[in-house]
């Protein structure tokens, strides 16, 4: 089977869009696009677990197919590799499934298949989530509320990356905070294999008081495919063969 | 989708019927016994056998836990984890469906209490029946992955520690697949999260060292520093310091190298504690049984009795 390359948006927020194209429409669009969409919802101490306004978060993640979760930001680190983990495994389904549906016929999925068949079945899929090439595009609300929680944000992506480098398959991150100065989104860190390095860049991070999650959805989107990306796939293609072999 | 506040937790009164549904088998649920990162367990009872069941919404996670208990049960001459009973699916409603699989139930208590009830002299009996599991487990091509105190538990006659969840069990030269922060060597920014056999060494230290911390303790600026620093400060632990220490920092690739010098470790406490004794006889001619030596001997006894009687 051929080796594809997974990409995925993930979004961290506190709160809701307030302006601009609805994000769920957004989503959706990276969705038709191959592209994921998760969402992570900050919550306050005081908050409590059922907010209003977070159901937001729920409905761009089910636009954009991807994996939604609110956390206290305590529990960030690990939840945020949970979800980026999880939505993968639901992708690489989704791709098996579509290809049960084709041999099996259109009421076949995996949940309908016996036990012993489908743990087969999910050995294929583990391995595909083991080996795949994986792209994320970090993208963080750096509206005003969310001041207090970026070091705790930072901390959670670098945990990220420390949990995906730990795959056999290939990682490109990049952090993208909304809103922008001028555009929807600003570029903090660019493609990179890893992310140790925006522990120097986090602290720039300036804040606003509106949050334009749709545009900012739809911005993100266009970053895959840049030239950038492509760029550091061809140069990381030497060393990655080496890097295999362990 | 997934939400935090949900927890997955799936909650059966007790003397419901849960009936298979590819394979019939009618399980009655007796009680709850714990919560996982992905599903709940019950003691539940089926042609009179008691079993543990464990059921979840998850079914792919689920799936994957059945496919680790298999591979175990295929490593010769071990138990390294609970027997596999049966695997289902229960059609709750026409439109909900849960997936759940039997394991042999395991009656036990949990290690921080076994041994605050019988004495430290057995931590260093655990330590080494541990290493000899994980020795096994490596050697097949496995690491546990989430090793942690409540994954473990210990059955009496003779006392002897066992695996109750092994679903963060992952194949050696991937990635982690479930760990916890605080057994974590990623988190404390001590090593990579690849499987690997330190990683599980790196974990069994921290088994131990939270029973001595029950409550844990933050990492705070220095992570490696931190970790040491609760490492000395445990007096029970004082004589393997070494050998933890170093396991801690990534220097043992194998458990059998570590187990080595952990016996070595016991036998030279066992030396001092015997020196020291005699001097202390001249002065004093009290219990030296729950001294050093004494400690270790016992410990070694044991150790060797539950080898001996599987």
């Amino acid at each position: 089977m051929k080796k594809g390359t997974l990409k995925q948006i993930l979004l961290i927020t506190d709160g809701c869009s307030n302006k601009g194209e609805d994000p769920a429409v957004t989503a959706a669009i990276c969705r038709q696009q191959g592209i994921t969409v998760n969402v992570i919802g900050i919550l306050d101490d005081d908050q409590t677990e059922d907010p209003q306004g977070l159901q937001e978060v729920e409905d761009i993640a089910l636009s954009g197919a991807g994996v939604s979760q609110l956390v206290y930001k305590q529990a960030l680190s690990q939840t945020v590799q949970t979800v980026t983990k999880q939505a993968m495994t639901q992708t690489l389904q989704g791709f098996v499934n579509q290809e049960l549906k084709q041999i099996l016929g259109d009421n076949q999925s995996l949940e309908e298949i016996e036990p012993e068949k489908r743990g087969e079945i999910m050995e294929v899929v583990e391995d595909m989530g083991e080996t795949c090439d994986l792209e994320v595009l970090v993208l963080t609300d750096t509206s005003a509320s969310m001041h207090d929680k970026l070091p705790t944000v930072k901390e959670a992506l670098v945990d990220l990356s420390i949990s995906l480098n730990a795959r056999i398959g290939r990682n490109r991150f990049c952090i993208f905070n909304f809103p922008g100065r001028k555009k929807a989104i600003e570029k903090v860190l660019d493609w990179s294999p890893k992310l140790d390095s925006i522990s120097t860049v986090f602290p720039k991070l300036t804040s606003g008081g509106i949050t334009p999650t749709g545009p900012a959805i739809r911005e993100a989107m266009y970053q895959f495919g840049k030239k950038g990306l492509l760029k550091n796939l061809r140069d990381e293609d030497g060393p990655s063969v080496e890097e295999a072999e362990y | 989708m997934d939400q935090a506040w949900k927890k997955q937790s799936i909650n059966i009164r007790p003397g419901t019927v849960i009936q298979g549904k590819w394979h019939r088998n009618r399980y009655v649920i007796k009680r709850r016994l714990g919560q996982g990162a992905i599903g709940t367990v019950y003691l539940c009872e089926w042609n009179g056998q008691y079993g543990a069941l464990k059921i979840s919404d998850k079914a792919t996670s689920m799936t994957v836990e059945v496919n680790v208990l298999k591979s175990l049960e295929k490593v010769q001459g071990s138990r390294l984890g609970p027997s596999l009973l049966d695997v289902d699916d229960w059609e709750v409603s026409s439109s909900s469906k849960c997936s759940f699989y039997v394991m042999e139930y395991l009656e036990g208590e949990p290690l921080s209490r076994f041994i605050s009830r019988h004495g430290h002299e057995w931590t260093s009996v655990f330590m080494l029946q541990l290493l000899d599991d994980l020795k096994q487990l490596h050697q097949a091509g496995w690491v546990f992955g989430d090793f942690k105190s409540d994954n473990l538990i210990v059955l009496p006659h003779p006392p002897k520690v066992r695996w109750i969840d092994v679903g963060g069990t992952t194949q050696i030269g991937r990635a982690i697949k479930e760990y916890t922060e605080f057994y974590d060597r990623g988190y404390w920014g001590l090593g990579s999260r690849k499987a690997e056999p330190s990683y599980d060494l790196f974990a069994l230290v921290m088994v131990f060292l939270n029973i001595y911390y029950p409550k844990r303790f933050e990492k705070g600026a220095n992570p490696k520093a931190t970790l040491l620093k609760k490492l000395n400060d445990v007096g029970q632990l004082r004589n393997y310091r070494e050998c933890l220490k170093k396991a801690l920092l990534g220097g043992y690739q194998s458990s059998d190298e570590m187990r080595h010098d952990l016996l070595n470790a016991m036998n030279a406490a066992k030396h001092k504690g015997r020196s020291g004794r005699r001097r202390r006889s001249i002065h004093d001619a009290g219990s030296p049984l729950i001294e050093g030596g004494g400690i270790i001997l016992t410990a070694l006894f044991y150790y060797l009795s539950s080898l001996i009687l599987p």
